[in-house]
């Protein structure tokens, strides 16, 4: 056993591989080159396109023990994944790990082959299900949770060796030529597909639509695509949008919004050139609404949206908000529509995203990012991962990557969820170091890490409630009582890996 | 700060039998919150509703708003066990439904005082806010203005009014404007606070801002509320406009030299300024502090000069 330097034992050794336990967020450099993967040779006449999936697997040289990968941009809508896996099975191939960009609850009729011995392990996050029958010890089998930007990395450094990519391509031509704009399951962006396409050993391009080549524009080029197939159907692009992404109702989500937008306003950030981050939720959107408002009002013209992009971000573009919109994936329809058509609504890989390990990320540029919580720690540690009930139930997604980046990182949440406490003494399971988290904003006040003490000047000069982390987390457990703490067993079950590929914590099974 | 100087633009009804509603009460941005235990609870919650209420109110310690509880009405049977769970517990003040008679508001004052004493506090701690909500109660409303050192205000009640006579309630809202006159008249009388109806349609916020407008315009100064989005609006609605500040604040300067000079009368610009005017200012300057338009103390001693 080991611990890191934020005091959460770890084990030395997990799913095969050393442990390397995190240190802090922007100091590790390990030496070494990108990794590789064998030339190709595709004369011309040679074909690509392939009769049916099982032919391709068979023509990728995929056998037991080795590792695929699809990307998440149907997110609950994606079809693809669950059908190379029962493909695999047929196959009669075993112990395959998965290193998706993200698994959604729609994956959870992946179960069955994990009990089959057909999946071995996951090399990425998972949502859902799956994380919390492995939390329960009812699956064997093991996860390595990485962020966005870190998986990018992990694949880009050789730490994760894909042997097959499948690559779901919403638009495709017979020589590999795709984008994800057109097509019955449009789902904009690919931008976590980019990564697979330059380093797994095989790609497969899976298409639901065929076209006449050359598709243009070209995302993923036909130079790093292998072999080409046509399915049925890839998935129902209307579950793209997996919450309701519409602007929150509810007063409390409201006022949290409101007092996220003070403090923006406060920051001397909101100026021209701001760049900004918000996801999908209903209490981001509400920011997003405010922050709208307030450039109109004072004009300010901003550079660039960045990350998942919705169709608030869209209408902002067209309203002259923001110069450039950088989409690493897309959030709902509106979006998929727009970087379709708008050259200024930009495709971006998670390289650029969030990488660490390259020669500089966009989140490096961030002036502001809104980030959720389903944990906050008296220092200021975000939880994303697990729940109170201590199950692995959502993937990192870029919260870490953004948190590093950006300036002024914002964790918007209640302080009382249900009737839990969000903020505690420890979080149940470290996502984000505190160090990289700027403000904490509760529908109760609001707490300012002690690196910012300028902003907390400003903000008490506002008379914006500024209140000591520690009293937030007073007053929520006056109301609701001391949450009894969970227990676990020793058994690790995942890790939760860092953006630069240390472990910032484990997640152990919960004894019932 | 005298009583008539409090701002009441939003009272935000609470229903008493939702813990979730009711845990927010601390971070509502109104001015007042009014805890329902009559027509939001149905029958077999009242008791269970009562014990909420209470645990709720003894734990909100640090009180960042007024709070009145909506008891159930003299002629139920439930008012007298509502005002025996909660008084304890220390509210503001009670809203009485269906006030259509002086008699009525005595009626609570008198349990009022007796609990007081029971208690030990004050006499006069507990406020009342009676609402008018029909005919007779309308008829009635000037007397009821002056039954009682507790009130705070007239409360108007729209949805009980329109069924009293057997009208449809409009969203312009003519059928009530004869009964909003009445009780603005009766309040401004009697020196205390208009409290407007509630607004049903939590989606139609522009149909709200017309309404509010029109009841500010009449002389109430606020409204009830069934939702927490409809505080913005109405608080934008009530939001003094720069030259009345302006003025409000020309209006102190000029009744604070006059009293360095030993008179309570000072003219400003040919007009003369007196008590009811100052009143006034002041009333624009509290409710522009409370919008941050200002940052200064306000006190009584502007009013009515050093003790």
């Amino acid at each position: 056993m080991v611990t890191n330097s934020l005091g959460r034992p770890l084990p030395e050794h997990f799913f095969g591989k050393t442990v390397h336990p995190y240190q802090d967020p922007y100091n590790r450099k390990p030496v070494g080159n990108h990794a590789t993967r064998p030339l190709r040779r595709h004369n011309p006449g040679d074909k690509k396109l392939l009769g049916n999936l099982r032919k391709a697997i068979e023509a990728s040289g995929l056998r037991s023990g080795m590792c695929i990968a699809t990307h998440h941009h149907l997110r609950n809508g994606d079809a693809l994944l669950n059908l190379v896996v029962r493909e695999i099975d047929n196959l009669g191939l075993r112990d395959i790990r998965i290193a998706s960009s993200s698994v959604h609850p729609v994956h959870a009729e992946l179960i069955p082959f994990i009990k089959k011995g057909v999946i071995s392990g996951f090399e990425c996050g998972v949502n859902g299900l799956i994380g919390e029958m492995v939390s329960r010890g009812e699956l064997d089998c093991p996860i390595i949770v990485r962020t966005h930007g870190g998986r990018a990395r992990s694949l880009i450094t050789g730490e994760v060796v894909v042997d097959v990519a499948f690559i779901a391509a919403p638009s495709c031509d017979c020589y590999g030529n795709m984008n994800g704009f057109f097509g019955p399951s449009a789902c904009g962006s690919l931008g976590y597909a980019f990564t697979d396409a330059q380093y797994a050993r095989c790609v497969v391009a899976v298409t639901d639509n065929l076209s006449a080549a050359p598709v243009t524009p070209v995302s993923i080029p036909q130079s790093l695509v292998d072999y080409v197939v046509e399915v049925n159907r890839l998935g129902d692009p209307r579950k793209i949008v997996s919450t309701t992404t519409q602007i929150t109702r509810d007063p409390v989500g409201l006022q949290i919004a409101r007092y996220a937008a003070q403090v923006i306003d406060a920051s001397g950030l909101l100026r021209d050139g701001f760049s900004f981050q918000t996801g999908a939720g209903g209490i981001s959107l509400a920011v997003a609404e405010q922050v709208r408002r307030m450039m109109s009002q004072a004009q300010i013209k901003g550079s660039f949206g960045c990350g998942g992009i919705t169709g608030y971000f869209v209408d902002m573009l067209e309203e002259g908000l923001f110069r450039t919109l950088f989409d690493v994936q897309c959030f709902d329809l509106k979006a998929v529509e727009s970087i379709g058509r708008n050259l200024h609504h930009q495709e971006m890989s998670a390289d650029t995203y969030a990488n660490p390990f390259n020669a500089g990320a966009m989140v490096n540029l961030l002036d502001c990012v809104i980030l959720g919580a389903t944990e906050i720690d008296v220092d200021f540690n975000v939880n994303v991962n697990t729940e109170s009930n201590g199950y692995l139930l959502h993937n990192t997604g870029g919260h870490s990557d953004a948190a590093a980046g950006a300036k002024l990182s914002i964790i918007t949440a209640p302080l009382l969820r249900g009737r839990l406490p969000i903020i505690r003494d420890t979080v149940t399971t470290v996502t984000t170091p505190g160090r990289t988290i700027d403000v904490i904003v509760t529908e109760r006040g609001i707490a300012v890490n002690n690196h910012q003490q300028e902003l907390k000047e400003e903000l008490i000069r506002r008379k914006v409630p500024v209140r000591d982390i520690h009293e937030l987390r007073e007053e929520a457990c006056r109301i609701t009582g001391e949450p009894h703490p969970i227990e676990f067993t020793d058994e690790v079950v995942a890790l939760i890996e860092y953006r630069d590929g240390t472990i910032i914590d484990a997640v152990r099974k919960v004894k019932e | 700060m005298e009583d008539s100087f409090r701002l009441r633009r939003s009272l935000l009804y609470v229903p008493g039998n939702m813990p979730s509603m009711l845990q927010n009460i601390p971070i509502f941005e109104s001015d007042a919150v009014m805890i329902d235990l009559e027509d939001a609870v149905p029958y077999s919650e009242k008791d269970a509703a009562r014990t909420l209420v209470h645990s709720f109110l003894s734990t909100y310690r640090e009180r960042n708003k007024e709070i009145f509880v909506r008891i159930n009405g003299l002629k139920t049977d439930w008012w007298q066990q509502d005002l025996l769970a909660i008084l304890p517990a220390l509210p503001d003040g009670i809203r009485l439904p269906e006030a259509d008679s002086p008699e009525l508001v005595e009626q609570l004052d008198t349990v009022l005082t007796e609990f007081e004493e029971e208690l030990g506090i004050d006499i006069g701690h507990f406020k009342i806010l009676p609402s008018i909500e029909t005919a007779e109660g309308v008829i009635n409303c000037i007397k009821t203005a002056r039954s009682s050192n507790r009130l705070i205000g007239l409360a108007f009640g729209a949805e009980d009014y329109t069924a009293s006579l057997e009208i449809e309630r409009t969203k312009t809202g003519e059928e009530l404007f004869a009964a909003r006159t009445r009780v603005v008249w009766a309040c401004k009388a009697a020196g205390i606070q208009a409290i407007d109806t509630i607004f049903s349609d939590v989606s139609d916020m522009e149909a709200l801002r017309r309404e509010t407008t029109l009841i500010k315009t009449l002389g109430f100064s606020g409204k009830s509320l069934v939702n927490p989005r409809q505080i913005e609006i109405v608080h934008e609605v009530f939001a003094p406009k720069q030259e009345e500040v302006d003025y409000a604040l020309q209006v102190i300067e000029a009744i604070q030299k006059a009293r360095e000079m030993g008179t309570g009368v000072i003219s400003l610009g040919g007009k003369m300024i007196d008590a009811p005017v100052v009143k006034r200012a002041l009333k624009i300057l509290k409710t522009a502090q409370a919008h941050g338009l200002i940052d200064m103390p306000l006190d009584e001693e502007v009013i009515y000069g050093h003790k």
